[in-house]
């Protein structure tokens, strides 16, 4: 039980970090931050309940995250060679 | 003790997969493959030549393939040990998703005003983006990366367990935030979106993992049907049950683009190249109400004393939120973005009836609203001056009388969007909220007409600006080509069969719906 709760305080570390830091690398790290307290959240379930089950998903789960850094850093990469920052708050052409 | 045990199973035994069943997400994947094969061994300036058909045909083999299933064997049956659940309502979006990805594929491979950059690596306004356009190539990428879009799509509201729905969930997203922003003009904008729908779209799917793990503490299991099953037991820790519920909701509900979850929408629907707005807005959405009707309806059925206020309040805010905001906007695109998100409240409506006519409303619903909004958007596409599309509404003044026929239309689907009848928009809202009313949702539906009626004070407010006021000198003329045209007149003729004969329509997702989902 005590690693879910470390695993609570993780995704709330990572969650908290996404609303308060600006640069979006370190916005994409909490998130990733997020993804691996679910997986802690899954193994040490699987712990619990004593099915393999939450160990299998944390490969799914560490898989689909690799994925998503290479089109997240994709992405950001761009947005940085064209604006010269990775800054969420300097990305502000779109509004109301 | 437990993990020695389990540690001490004898072999693993390869689990059942139904290919026939799996044949049209399988059939849409392959066909994303050999395009990415394609873009590696077939010379640049034949590429798209390849590409084009290729996806096409991928994508009409696998709706083929989807009717059969429907007609001719009606599968209730969850395929490949229980992970993906291929039943009516499965077949009914699946086939809704092929047909709208169809249409959007139209747009996308539209080659006379090309929506999409030559290349993406090249930095906005440097030299290597003029030689690149002056090539006159474009990123045929975004086929492949379409394909798996769509695959993502046919998998996510199908899932029968939380993991096969996240895994849909990502790879449905994942080439969705890298089309946004592959725009040919405005292209920080088009950057700017596709980094804002990344982060927001991770954040969420972050949410939606986390509430997975927890609902996996309290159940067990991912599996949708034994996650209701351990509901009725009664037992474990309702604290894991109703965060991982609330959690799971925010991943679901961000994808639909209800209200506290919508600020992404109306951004990456502006910045993202105009057919990718279409094929978002109509399959995405298509895609993710499928998936929140399959884990509500299956999944929490029983909790729902538990859910409901929480959805009635997330439904009453996004229909008029998205209806009020609309009133405000001056792009074409944005406003579009915002009756999506209005639009997404009416379907919130159907979900919260749960009952069988709530289920086969929303997926009549999802048919015509998809098909309305990518004819819509495909007139976006044609309304076009030097620099592009027209996106500023003030452009669009006096459309209607230098081009009658394409004003007209747009006009038409304006009021479709609006609910008037005779158009497909009015059967579908009147399916919900009948639906909605008999669940005892009747306030809910008291504010959905309201939220219309103030919906269509901007829809006829676009139509006044076309029709009745003067065009500038240098207003954005039509540009009119057969893929364009073509996509345009098959959402045209939808919305029109719709609205005018619903009947087999609606025959067709009560049919789907009379099973309800297999479990």
């Amino acid at each position: 039980m005590n690693y879910v709760i470390l695993s609570a305080i993780l995704f709330t570390i990572g969650a908290l970090g996404v609303l308060i830091r600006r640069n979006a690398i370190v916005v994409f790290m909490c998130v990733e931050l997020m993804l691996n307290a679910a997986n802690l959240a899954f193994v040490s379930f699987a712990r619990m309940s004593g099915n393999l089950d939450g160990q299998v998903i944390a490969f799914f789960v560490m898989v689909v995250a690799a994925a998503e850094v290479v089109v997240g850093l994709a992405i950001i990469m761009t947005i940085f060679r064209s604006r010269r920052s990775s800054s969420v708050d300097d990305a502000n052409l779109l509004k109301y | 003790m437990n993990s020695v045990s389990v540690l001490a199973a004898p072999e693993i035994h390869a689990p059942p997969v139904e290919f026939s069943q799996l044949a049209p997400m399988l059939i849409v994947f392959g066909a994303a493959i050999v395009g990415v094969l394609a873009e590696a061994f077939v010379a640049r300036p034949a590429r798209y030549a390849v590409q084009f058909p290729l996806a096409l045909v991928g994508l009409a083999a696998a709706f083929c393939w989807t009717l059969w299933l429907g007609f001719s064997e009606k599968p209730q049956h969850a395929a490949a040990d229980g992970a993906v659940a291929v039943d009516g309502p499965t077949l009914f979006i699946q086939g809704t998703i092929l047909v709208l990805a169809m249409l959007s594929l139209l747009l996308i491979a539209e080659r006379a005003q090309d929506a999409f950059t030559a290349q993406a690596a090249a930095l906005p306004g440097s030299e290597a983006e003029q030689e690149s356009m002056a090539d006159g190539g474009i990123q045929t990428e975004i086929f492949p990366l379409t394909l798996f879009a769509v695959g993502g799509m046919m998998l996510f509201p199908a899932a029968n367990d939380l993991l096969t729905m996240f895994v849909g969930l990502e790879v449905m997203s994942l080439p969705l935030y890298l089309l946004c922003g592959l725009a040919r003009r405005r292209r920080l904008l088009s950057q700017e979106a596709a980094v804002k729908y990344f982060l927001l779209g991770a954040f969420s799917s972050a949410f939606f993992l986390y509430g997975t793990a927890l609902l996996y503490g309290y159940a067990g299991s991912v599996r949708l049907s034994a996650i209701s099953a351990a509901l009725s037991r009664s037992g474990g820790s309702e604290t894991l049950l109703l965060a991982g519920v609330a959690l799971l909701s925010v991943g679901l509900l961000f994808k639909i683009g209800a209200v506290p979850f919508h600020p992404w929408k109306p951004d990456v629907y502006q910045g993202a190249p105009t057919p990718i707005t279409a094929l978002m807005a109509s399959c995405t959405v298509v895609a993710a109400v499928g998936a929140a009707l399959r884990v509500f309806y299956v999944a929490f059925e029983t909790l729902r004393w538990d859910w409901r206020p929480m959805m009635w309040g997330v439904a009453i805010l996004t229909m008029m939120v998205g209806a009020i905001v609309a009133i405000t906007q001056t792009d074409i695109k944005r406003m579009l973005a915002y009756s999506s998100i209005a639009h997404g409240g009416f379907l919130l409506t159907g979900i919260v009836a749960t009952s069988e006519s709530g289920l086969s409303a929303t997926l009549f619903y999802l048919a015509a609203y998809g098909f309305t909004t990518v004819g819509a958007f495909a007139i976006v596409t044609m309304v076009r001056d030097t620099t592009g599309e027209a996106g500023h509404l003030g452009r669009w003044a006096g459309l209607g009388r230098r081009s009658p026929v394409i004003a007209g239309i747009f006009a038409f689907f304006l009021l479709a969007f609006a609910g008037i009848p005779l158009t497909s928009g009015f059967t579908g809202k009147f399916a919900v909220f009948q639906a909605a009313a008999d669940g005892g949702a009747v306030p809910l539906v008291i504010v959905g007409v309201l939220s219309s009626a103030i919906a269509a004070f901007f829809y006829v407010r676009v139509i006044v600006v076309m029709f009745f006021s003067e065009p500038e000198p240098d207003a954005p003329s039509v540009v009119t080509t057969a893929t364009t045209a073509t996509a345009v007149a098959l959402g045209l003729t939808a919305t029109v069969v719709l609205g005018v004969l619903p009947q087999p329509m609606l025959d067709l997702a009560g049919q789907a719906a009379t099973q309800l989902f297999v479990r």
